[in-house]
This record gives structure tokens, C-alpha cells and sequence, in this order.
């Protein structure tokens, strides 16, 4: 249980929870103390968590840290947690950003302080325990709380149309999950079928076997919750919405963290839970994928408003990571994975960029500025890396995820070109490789428009370059932009064990999968480990040299 | 394969000058910044001679030294690995790199002393070398790209170096744009080349490629081949995305120099050296490759010519100029392609470096419609420039007679190439004969035309910029004395004359092009008319704009609509305007945003769904009318319709 | 069946009941309407009581006329204050729930 007796994924899970506590108890006129109070509970709640990455045996594909505690025993509702490969990454991602956020808070939000830490200690617990949880009904229930806090923060601290846009969120949202919440129970029911008891647990479910049939539509439900979370076009309607109005903390949470749930909600529950019909889907969702890519990056292009564009270009990066997980090989899904991290990284470090400008001149509109790196050289600096990291520079983070994922889908392509000569798969790859095209076509424009050029805008005479505390979130987020970029083996490596269990979840063929059904119906036995290992296919397509 | 374990230094050096000068370059006194910058590179450079001579005591037949650093990415079986790798053709590429550039670093004090942002220029700069030595010396095709990218970075970086100027700023955008347009190529290349051969190391590609290159698809070598070749195309400005190349000279001139004329822009020919044997299995992609070069070098040699400002003269020539290495690379004749490539670094650097110090001299002023008679201010300028002038026209016993002559007499004898290349390669020396002597007599010879103000500021450049134009200069006429063809070897009794080939040879030696056989005479002929051509072209400038000054504008006027095609460079950038870039801002903005996404999607779609569920209540409220008699009506007319179903069915 | 005349009586009743409700707009007559209706259910569970000897369907009758009596001294005091504050006794008057 947990690490060296120790509940360590309860206690970084629910310590925003108790910091959340300790500020309600604060003075509300208290504003710094509040904040600093938030800053450091979730600070210590990195701390913690770096634990994670140190005792982290990179070699197991298996949960660890795992806890396990009834909660509804007889409807087989648990607390049941545990990290992978998989979630590891996207935890310290969400321990990571949730202090620099609040710290990139410390002059945005002056007002309902109190209200707004709160909100956001009470985020943290609820992303981290959907990273976490292993029982449905506890994922589903993590899943919804994040609508919440996040709602609030849009609806209360965003721009003119907060309202509207703190709605279309959060019925977005909802009408994904409550399709996801009926498939669940279906998935519920017919594990109650086959073995005849309840659970919801990640890890028994897995032997429930669907028929075809089945799966799509389970698929479907499951897909579409997540897809719209992701966002793929064209469920990203919401996206653009919500960003330019939330509050930049909202914006940084919203994109670095909220958006990866989608990713991987597909990567955890929709691809081994419903492997035939995942397999079947592919080609729809990488085409989908594709259009993302490139839809995203050409409406960016015109867009007027930074945080807009920003917002669209997410779509964009998102669709990299979709492609990357549908290819369905080790190389395309951790560079989905890194695409992950790195989106989060270099987009939140986007957002706050733009949180900075905003601070200073209440605009976002491009045509305000022009000229900005002469007056503030710093912050022009600190753009120019973050831009390259997100069109993908090598040596920093964004070229190793993008690279990784086109070396997956341009595997899978190859092995479905091998299969039945279907050239369908290259024209994805083609075409998501022109990303990298529009990627530069639409954050240079936008940069010459707001650094480049003449400094024109009497406004912009006088800015200030960035402060100290300005500084240190960005040397922050730079420092692990860098790093990933130049070593990004310290991911890679604790991610591999985990991912090609997945695959092999996904790549199991139509036979085994069924007669595994038959197999188990026969003696309701819990198979272990090696068993399964004996029945799963082998990855087609051969790994590299 | 023997390990060197220094090799890292090299890109090491410049990263750390880049550091210092980035962090801290603000705080920095001038001098400081400089000697940090140049200290950097003089300090690469002096390994990377160390390496080459370290390179030489190897076996010739064993010259490949590697550098393991670290594994970079390892997933699954795909391992990538910065570790670099010193073979004699990276040797050639490092000294030149390191060398122009340690050269050009010194020239940049005295260009660059007057500007504010001088720590950003040499930060800039260091990173090229950096980003450049990565590339040069890369052992796999995944770290060239890194390089690759990178330079195409500091390219952008310095061509919008002077950021305030809209135009500048959006030159350095195209550019990078441009390139990755052709990296886009490139690394559908790279992924092609992970599934044919499993792996991106440029020593296990060969082998495979040796010892069972026969067994390979023809096709996908073809396409890698040709992949590869559209990131050549954008890197070293090709045909069709040379454009930025002309656009980059809003770049200070030294960066004109460094990156686009002596490295930079070579590092696409480089990279099909890299792969040579690749090339060599892909016949039809060798071909494309020849064809686009010699479509280039003859299309680009004629733009230069109306040009009147100095350094877009020098950039289309240097678009013609990577023309020819090309041509050669696509005949097979990779040597003489690289051998070109290093002298064409020598005196494209001098010239740029040259119209740099005029520049200066002028006060900004590029027009050569202001200049003339340059000669007597700029002793200096001028006598290295026409050094210059005479290698690039070649004239023997310049370096670029060498180097040119070799390549156009390859793209006769190759199996490869053909009369209609040689043509070419003559047609265009005679153009650039003309061309680049039209450039130094107008800017150096006959009556000074400039306004008065600047007349009386004309000087001599400082020492610190003169200096390495001397010995650029003198690297452009004996740099061409390693690779002296055997025929005229023989004449001064030297046996292997050609050592430059000789030194290359083990990397080209398993590609097999084969050349005709001809006799000596023969290549004497040959050789006549490619000399005879340049000092054709030269006595037609010299009648043009020496002679009879009248003349030129007579002929423009009577040519007029060929004159103005030349002039506006086909109109090519404003195809490209409107056949591409304008159709897509529009299709993105009204099709895609206004239409799909603002009114299908969002409004039709989710704002849709959400008035449809408006509008079905507010038509059903009017049933919710609070008349609890007509709830019981409704009631009892449900209940009597369900009975009747229930007893008629 | 020696039912049927009981039964027909209390689908009689009910239709007037019913009747009373959907037609009539004073408030008082609904009521009494609504009383028919309870009677003819209490009808029939009396009748089916004693026809399969069966006492739920007697006790079911006599809850439901507590709770009839209940119903009408609620209702008969919503109403009398009704007539107290709007001065009527008349439904169509009366749509306060459409407000």
C-alpha cells in the first residue's frame, strides 16, 4: 500500500483540500496571506510529489503506489489509486503548474481573493485524483468536480462574456460526460454479467469482454466525452470561448492541465477498455486528428486576439498528440504523451506570457502593440523561446514530442501500407507534417506583429520588462522546456513499461480478445499478469533498428 | 571507427559564448562581448584543426572518427544519439565553418561597433557557429536537423536583427518560413529513412547502402532522395524556394557573409554529400537534383544582372553559385561539388565581407547607381574584392577556376550529365563573369556618383575588417591549389595534384558514378571555352560599363519587357503571393473561421442546439398555462388514447 | 359476476367526476367533483374486496377516505382563503401557477 506504508498519493491528492481548509479560515481582506498561504500548500504539494518521479520503478508497467480502500463495497465502488508510466508525468504537470499559477495570480486577481485559492487548491484535488484513480466511479466522480472550480474561476475572474463562456464550458462538458457516465454503467452491468460481481475497478473491467458491436458504441460515448475535452475539431467550439475569457490562471490551468484529460481519458479508458472498436475508429480519429492540425493552425493564423490565437493553436498541438496515441505504437504514443507535457509547458508558459502584456495594458489585441522587444527585451526573450518550443525548434521540448509522433504515425502508416497497400494513413502523416509549416507561419507573424516593427503605440512607450516574480516563473517553466528538450530520456525511460502494456491492450487480436472472453467465462478466475501476457499479440511492426 | 573524444568542444565553445553574451551581454562592456565571442570561435576553430590533423594520421581508408556524447532519444528500439563524427568531408565543412567564421567574427568588430544591440549580434553569431558545427558534424540525420534548424533559427534572428524596420523583421519571417517549407520535405525524408533503413546513423546507412543496397527499393530511395532534397532546396536556395535567399540580405552584412554565402546555405549540398551513396542509388532523384541546379544557376545568373543594389547582385550570385555545387552533386561528382563549395566560401565571404566595407564606407548606401570610383578611397576593398571577382568569374589561377572548371567539365563526362548541363554551365559563366564585373566596375571604377555629404566620409575600412579580407583573399587564389586537375597537374610535373580529392575520396569512393573517358586534349578544349567564356563575359562589361556607359540603359530600353521580367525577378515572389500565401490568409479567414467555425460550428451547431432547446420550450410553456382544468383535460385525453391503443392493439 | 352493476356505478361516477373537473368553474363544484372520483375508486376497492375476500382492498377504502377528509379540509381552506384575497371562486380566475 501507497510508498513505504506511507498513503502518498492520498496525501498529495487531498492536501490542496486541506489547504483549502486552512484559507477558509483566513482573514478575506488578507489577500497576500491568502495567496501566499495557497502558494505554498501547493508548493509543498510538488515537493511531495517529486517522490513520485524519484521512487518511480521505471521498469514496471504496472500501478504503483497503488491504495486500495473500500468505499461502497458492495456496489464495488473503491478508493482505489495508483501512478503508471502513463500519469506520472501529467501529475508532477499538474503539481507543477497549479503554485506558478497562482503565483501568476498575485497581481490579476485582487479581488474575492480568498474565493479564488480556494477554487484552485480544490482544482489541484480534482485533476490529480482523475490522474489518479483507478475505479471508475472515483474517476468519474474527480471528472466532474474539476467542471466546478473551473467554472467559477471563468465565470467569476474572466473578461466581458464570462458568463456565456462559463457556461458553454461546463454544458460542453457535461453532455460528453453524462454519455461517459451510461457506458459506464453499461461496462458495470455487463462485468456483472460475466463474472458475477460488481466492481468498478480499472483493473477488472479489463476482462469484461464486448462484442463488436458493443464497443463502438461504448467507444462512441467514452470518445466523445473525452473528445471534447481534448478538444478535436469540431467539438472545440467551447475552447477558443473559454480561454480568451477566463482569467489567465484559468487559461494556464485550462490548456496546461483540463485539455490533457481528454488525451488521456483515450490514452487510460477508451483504447484498452474497447480495443477492437478503437482499432476500428482509428483512421476517423487520426483524420480528425489531421484536420485538427492543420484547421487549428490556419484559423490561429487570422486571429486578432493573442489569447485567441493561442487558444486555436492548442487545437492544433492537441490534434499531434491525438495522431500520436491513434498510431498505436510505443515511439507515436509517448511522443503523444510528451506532446502532452510539452503542450502543457510551453502553452501555459504561452498564457502567462500573455497574462504579463495583459497585466500591463488591459489588451490582448495584436494591432495594439508592435515594436514590444525594444522596451521590454526580457520578455521578448522569454517569447521568443516559448515560441519556438511550441512550432516544434529542435533542442527544445516541441521537436522531440512532434518528432516522435510522426515517426509513430508514419510506422502505423507503413504497417497498413505493408497490410492492404492503403495509402490513406500517409496522406495523414503528409499532411500533420505541414503542421510544422503553419506552426511558423502563425507564431512569427504574431510575434513581428507584437515585438518586431516599429514601436508606433504611445502606450507602449513605457512598459515594464519583467519582474522578479515574473522571472521566476518563466526561468521555471524554461528550465523543464530545455531539459526536455535536450534530454527528454528522463521521460521517455519512465514511460516505455506502462505504454507498451497499452499497446498490448490495444493490439490484441480479434481471437485472443474473444476467447479470452470464453476462457474466463468457463472459470471465473482473475488471470494474472502472466497469463495475459501469454495470450497478448506481439506489436506488429518492427521497433526501430 | 576510433573515437575522438574532443570533438564536442567545438559546438561547446560557441554555446558558451552565446550564454554569456545572452545572459549577461546587456551589462557588458564592447570590448568584453567581442573577445568573449571571437575567443569562442578562434577556440573552435583551433580544435577543429587539432581534429583534422589528428584526422590525418589516420589510414586514409579508416578516417571516421566519432564522438559519443549521450544518448539523446531512446524509445523502443529507436535510439538517437548526439555524438559526432569526423570524416574527411566534416573535416573540410569544420574548418571552413569554424575558420570564415572565426574570421568573420573579427571583421564584426569593426562593422558592428557603432550598434546598440552589439551583444545580441555576437550572442546571435555564436549560436550560428554553434548551431552550424552541430550540423556539420552530426552523425545521425536527426542531429544535422537539429543544426539544421538551428542555423535556419540564427538566420532568422539576424536578418531581423534590425527588428524596427517592418521590412527586415518580415524578411527574416520569410525566410524561416521558406525553410521550413523545405524541412517540412526534410523530415518526411528522415521518417522515410527510419522505415527503409532502421536507422538515422549516417556510418550504418552507408553500410547498409554498400552491402545491400541492391536488395532496397528503388522507389523509396527515390522518395527519401527527393525529400531530402526539397529541405535542400529551402536550406541553400534552390528552385522553388530560393526566394527568402535575396530577401535575407536585410541582414547586417557580415551575417550576409557568414551564413548566407559561405555555410549556411551550403549545408544542403553538404548534406547530399553526407549521403552520397543514397544519392547515387537514386538515379532518377540525381537527376531532379542536376535539373533544378542547372535551372537555378542559369535563372539566377540572369536575375543578377539588372540588380542594382550590391549585395542582391552577390545574393542571386550566390543562389547561381549553389547552383553549380548542386550540378555537380547531381553528376556524381561530389568532390568537386564540395570542393566548390570551400572555395566559393572564400571568395563569396571576401566579396560580401567586401561590399560590407563599401557599405560601410558609404554610409549605408547599397545602390550601386551611387557608387563608382571607389577605387582610390578603398585601395584595399577594391584589390581584394577583384581577387575575389576574378576566383568567382575563373579565371585561372583564381580558386573558383579550379573548383568551376571541374564541375562544368563533370557535367559533360559524368554518366550522369549530358551537353545540355555543360551548356548551362558555360552559358552561366559567362553571365557571371559579366555580372560580377559589371558590379566592380560600377562600384569601383568611373566617376564617384555619390551625394556630397557622403562623398567626403568614403574611407578605408579599419584594419580589423581589412585584415581578414586579406586573407580571404588570399585563401581565393591559392585555395584552389588543392584540387588542381590532373591535366594540368601534369603540365607542372606534379603527380596527384588533386589532393583535395585524393583526401575525400574514401568518402565518395562507394558511390561508383562513372565518367567518360576523354582524352587530354579533349579537357583542354573544354577548359578553353569555360575560360574563354568568363573573359567574354568580362570584355562585355568591360565595353558596357567602361567603354560605352551609354549603352546599357539603350539596350534595357529596347528589350524593355525582357528587361523588366529580369528586373522583377520573374515576378516570382508575386506568383507565390497570390497563388499561395493570399488564397490561404483568405481561405483561413473567411471560409475556415468566419464560415466553419464562427457560423457552422459555433453557431449553427452548439449556439444552434442551444436556441433550438429555447425555442421548443417557449413553445411548450404555452401547454404550462396554469389552468389546472385543462392539466386534467390533457390528462384524461392521455389516458383515453392510451386505453384505445391498448384495446385496439 | 355480481359486480358488474357495481362497477358500472363506479364508472359512472367517475365520469361525472371527472366531468365535473374539466367543465365547471367554480372551484367548490371541482372539489366535490374530485370527492365523486375518490368515491368511485373506493367504490371499486370495496367491491373487489369482498368479491376475493380480501380486507387490503377495505382498509385501502378507509385510508383513502381519511385521507379524502383531509384533502377537503386543506382544500376548503386554500379556498376560503382564496375567496378572502381575490374575491372569486371562479378558476379562470385563478392562474396564479402561471405566474
Amino acid at each position: 500500500m501507497g510508498w513505504k506504508g506511507l498513503p502518498l498519493i492520498s496525501i498529495v491528492t487531498f492536501l490542496p483540500v486541506i489547504g483549502a481548509l486552512i484559507v477558509l479560515f483566513i482573514d478575506k481582506n488578507e489577500g497576500k496571506l491568502i495567496k501566499t498561504t495557497g502558494i505554498i500548500v501547493t508548493s509543498i504539494d510538488f515537493l511531495i510529489s517529486l517522490i513520485f518521479f524519484f521512487a518511480f520503478k521505471a521498469y514496471s508497467p504496472d500501478f504503483q503506489f497503488v491504495e486500495k480502500l473500500p468505499w461502497i463495497a458492495s456496489w464495488g465502488v473503491n478508493y482505489y489509486v495508483g501512478i503508471d508510466g502513463i500519469s506520472l508525468f501529467l501529475v508532477l504537470l499538474t503539481t507543477f503548474l497549479t503554485p506558478i499559477t497562482i503565483l501568476s495570480a498575485w497581481k490579476a486577481i485582487e479581488e474575492k481573493e480568498k474565493e479564488f485559492v480556494i477554487f484552485m487548491l480544490l482544482l489541484e484535488t480534482a485533476m490529480l485524483g482523475a490522474f489518479v484513480a483507478l475505479n471508475l466511479v472515483l474517476f468519474y466522480v474527480f471528472w466532474e468536480l474539476m467542471l466546478i472550480p473551473m467554472y467559477f474561476i471563468i465565470g467569476i475572474w474572466g473578461g466581458e462574456r464570462r458568463i456565456y463562456a462559463a457556461v458553454k464550458f461546463f454544458i460542453y462538458t457535461a453532455v460528453g460526460s453524462l454519455l461517459m457516465l451510461i457506458a459506464i454503467l453499461y461496462i458495470y452491468y455487463a462485468h456483472y454479467k460475466q463474472f458475477g460481481f460488481y466492481s468498478f475497478d480499472y483493473e477488472d473491467l479489463f476482462r469484461v469482454v464486448f462484442t463488436f458491436k458493443e464497443q463502438l458504441l461504448l467507444f462512441a460515448a467514452f470518445g466523445l466525452a473525452f473528445a471534447i475535452k481534448v478538444p478535436m475539431f469540431p467539438f472545440h467550439t467551447w475552447l477558443p470561448d473559454a480561454h480568451v475569457e477566463a482569467p489567465t490562471a484559468g487559461s494556464v490551468i485550462l490548456a496546461g492541465i483540463l485539455l490533457k484529460m481528454g488525451t488521456y481519458g483515450f490514452l487510460r479508458f477508451a483504447m484498452p477498455l474497447f480495443p477492437l472498436a478503437t482499432r476500428a475508429a482509428a483512421p476517423y480519429i487520426m483524420a480528425l486528428a489531421v484536420v485538427g492540425i492543420i484547421y487549428g493552425a490556419l484559423v490561429a493564423m487570422v486571429q486578432k486576439d493573442v489569447k485567441k490565437l493561442i487558444a486555436y493553436s492548442s487545437i492544433s498541438h492537441l490534434g499531434y498528440v491525438m495522431l500520436g496515441l491513434f498510431a498505436f505504437n510505443l515511439q507515436g504514443i509517448q511522443g503523444g504523451l510528451l506532446q502532452m507535457i510539452n503542450h502543457g509547458l510551453s502553452t501555459g508558459a504561452l498564457f502567462l506570457l500573455v497574462g504579463v502584456i495583459y497585466e500591463r495594458r488591459h489588451t490582448r489585441l495584436i494591432s495594439e502593440f508592435g515594436g514590444l522587444a525594444k522596451v521590454m527585451p526580457w520578455y521578448a526573450a522569454v517569447f521568443m523561446i516559448v515560441t519556438l518550443s511550441s512550432i516544434g525548434l529542435p533542442g527544445l521540448n516541441g521537436f522531440v514530442g512532434e518528432f516522435l509522433v510522426l515517426v509513430g504515425a508514419y510506422k502505423a502508416a507503413f504497417a497498413e501500407y505493408l497490410k492492404d497497400l492503403h495509402v490513406g494513413h500517409f496522406t495523414f502523416v503528409v499532411l500533420a507534417a505541414t503542421g510544422m509549416i503553419w506552426g511558423a507561419v502563425y507564431m512569427l507573424w504574431m510575434y513581428q506583429r507584437v515585438f518586431f516593427n516599429k514601436l508606433t503605440n504611445p502606450k507602449n512607450f513605457k512598459l515594464p520588462d519583467l519582474n522578479l516574480r515574473e522571472a521566476v516563473i518563466f526561468v521555471l517553466l524554461l528550465i523543464f522546456i530545455v531539459w526536455i528538450g535536450v534530454y527528454p530520456n528522463t521521460f521517455l525511460s519512465r514511460t516505455e513499461a506502462s505504454i507498451n502494456k497499452t499497446i498490448n491492450r490495444v493490439m490484441i487480436s480479434k481471437e485472443a480478445y474473444f476467447n479470452r472472453g470464453r476462457a474466463m467465462n468457463a472459470s471465473t478466475i482473475r488471470i494474472t499478469e502472466v497469463e495475459r501476457g501469454l495470450i497478448v499479440e506481439k506489436v506488429p511492426m518492427g521497433e526501430g533498428r | 571507427m576510433n573515437n575522438i573524444y574532443y570533438l564536442w568542444l567545438i559546438p561547446f565553445f560557441p554555446l558558451v559564448g552565446f550564454i554569456i553574451n545572452g545572459l549577461f551581454g546587456k551589462k557588458l562592456p564592447k570590448p568584453v562581448i567581442h573577445w568573449v565571442a571571437n575567443v569562442a570561435v578562434w577556440s573552435s576553430f583551433t580544435v577543429a584543426v587539432i581534429a583534422f590533423f589528428d584526422l590525418l594520421k589516420v589510414v586514409p581508408g579508416q578516417r571516421i572518427l566519432v564522438d559519443p556524447v549521450y544518448r539523446w532519444i531512446f524509445t523502443g528500439g529507436l535510439a538517437i544519439d548526439i555524438k559526432f563524427l569526423l570524416d574527411p568531408l566534416s573535416a573540410v565543412m569544420i574548418l571552413v565553418v569554424t575558420g570564415v567564421g572565426a574570421l568573420i567574427h573579427v571583421y564584426s568588430i569593426g562593422y558592428m561597433h557603432d550598434d546598440p544591440s552589439y551583444y545580441r549580434y555576437f550572442a546571435y553569431l555564436n549560436l550560428f557557429i554553434f548551431s552550424m558545427s552541430i550540423l556539420v558534424l552530426a552523425s545521425n540525420i536527426v542531429l544535422m536537423f537539429v543544426g539544421w534548424e538551428g542555423v535556419g533559427l540564427c538566420s532568422y534572428l539576424l536578418i531581423g536583427f534590425w527588428f524596427e524596420d517592418e521590412e527586415k523583421a518580415y524578411a527574416g519571417r520569410k525566410a524561416f518560413i521558406t525553410n521550413r517549407i523545405g524541412d517540412f520535405g526534410f523530415i518526411l525524408g528522415i521518417l522515410l529513412m527510419l522505415v527503409i533503413f532502421k536507422t538515422l546513423d549516417f556510418v550504418e546507412i552507408n553500410k547498409i547502402l554498400i552491402y545491400h543496397g541492391e536488395t532496397l527499393s528503388v522507389t523509396a530511395l527515390t522518395l527519401i532522395a527527393i525529400f531530402l532534397f526539397i529541405g535542400a532546396t529551402g536550406k541553400s536556395a534552390q528552385i522553388p524556394l530560393y526566394v527568402w535567399l535575396p530577401d535575407a540580405m536585410a541582414g547586417p552584412t557580415p551575417v550576409s557573409a557568414l551564413i548566407h554565402a559561405a555555410t549556411m546555405v551550403t549545408a544542403g549540398v553538404y548534406m547530399i554529400g553526407r549521403l552520397n551513396l543514397l544519392y547515387a542509388h537514386a538515379p532518377v532523384a540525381m537527376a531532379i537534383v542536376a535539373a533544378v541546379a542547372g535551372a537555378t544557376a542559369f535563372f539566377a545568373a540572369t536575375m543578377a544582372i539588372t540588380q542594382n543594389d550590391i549585395k542582391k547582385v552577390l545574393a542571386y550570385s550566390t543562389v547561381s553559385q549553389l547552383g553549380y555545387m548542386f550540378m555537380a552533386m547531381g553528376v556524381g561528382a561530389f568532390a568537386a561539388g564540395i570542393f566548390h563549395l570551400m572555395t566559393h566560401a572564400f571568395f563569396k565571404a571576401l566579396l560580401f565581407l567586401g561590399s560590407g566595407s563599401v557599405i560601410h564606407a558609404m554610409s549605408g548606401i547599397q545602390d550601386m547607381r551611387q557608387m563608382g570610383g571607389l577605387k582610390k578611397y578603398m585601395p584595399v576593398t577594391y584589390w581584394t574584392f577583384l581577387t575575389a571577382t576574378l576566383a568567382i568569374s575563373g579565371i585561372p589561377p583564381f580558386a573558383g577556376f579550379f573548383s568551376k572548371d571541374e564541375i562544368i567539365w563533370s557535367s559533360f563526362a559524368s554518366s550522369r550529365g549530358g551537353v545540355v548541363l555543360w551548356a548551362i554551365g558555360v552559358i552561366t559563366a559567362i553571365i557571371t563573369a559579366f555580372y560580377m564585373f559589371r558590379l566592380v566596375y560600377m562600384t569601383f571604377h568611373g566617376e564617384n556618383r555619390s551625394p556630397e555629404e557622403v562623398k567626403h566620409h568614403i574611407h578605408e575600412s579599419p584594419a580589423v575588417m581589412t585584415i581578414p579580407m586579406v586573407i580571404l583573399a588570399i585563401l581565393s587564389v591559392i585555395g584552389g591549389w588543392v584540387g588542381v586537375s590532373p591535366v594540368i597537374g601534369k603540365l607542372f610535373g606534379v603527380e596527384n595534384s588533386n589532393i583535395f580529392e585524393e583526401f575525400l575520396h574514401p568518402v565518395f569512393a562507394h558511390a561508383h558514378i562513372h565518367f567518360h573517358h576523354y582524352s587530354e586534349a579533349t579537357e583542354w578544349w573544354f577548359m578553353a571555352i569555360s575560360v574563354g567564356g568568363a573573359l567574354l563575359g568580362i570584355l562585355i562589361a568591360f565595353y558596357l560599363y567602361i567603354k560605352r556607359t551609354d549603352l546599357p540603359r539603350k539596350i534595357a530600353l529596347k528589350v524593355w519587357p525582357l528587361y523588366k521580367l529580369l528586373f522583377n525577378k520573374y515576378y516570382v515572389d508575386e506568383i507565390y503571393y497570390y497563388l499561395f500565401i493570399h488564397p490561404i490568409y483568405l481561405i483561413s479567414l473567411l471560409f475556415l473561421w468566419r464560415f466553419t467555425d464562427v457560423y457552422v460550428i459555433d453557431g449553427v451547431g452548439v449556439n444552434g442546439s442551444a436556441k433550438s432547446v429555447r425555442f421548443t420550450s417557449r413553445i411548450l410553456k404555452y401547454w404550462q398555462n396554469g389552468d389546472a382544468q385543462v392539466y386534467i383535460f390533457s390528462f384524461v385525453l392521455g389516458v383515453v388514447l392510451v386505453l384505445g391503443y391498448l384495446l385496439l392493439a | 359476476m355480481p359486480y358488474n352493476g357495481i362497477l358500472i356505478m363506479a364508472v359512472i361516477l367517475f365520469i361525472i367526476g371527472i366531468t365535473g373537473v374539466m367543465v365547471r368553474r367554480n372551484i367548490f363544484i371541482m372539489l366535490m367533483s374530485i370527492e365523486l372520483i375518490l368515491n368511485a375508486a373506493n367504490l371499486v376497492f370495496i367491491a373487489f374486496a369482498r368479491a376475493f375476500a380480501d380486507p387490503a382492498g377495505q382498509v385501502i377504502a378507509l385510508l383513502s377516505i381519511t385521507l379524502a377528509a383531509a384533502e377537503v379540509g386543506v382544500g376548503l381552506g386554500i379556498f376560503v382563503a382564496i375567496r378572502r384575497t381575490h374575491n372569486t371562486v371562479n378558476v379562470d380566475e385563478i392562474n396564479l401557477l402561471k405566474h
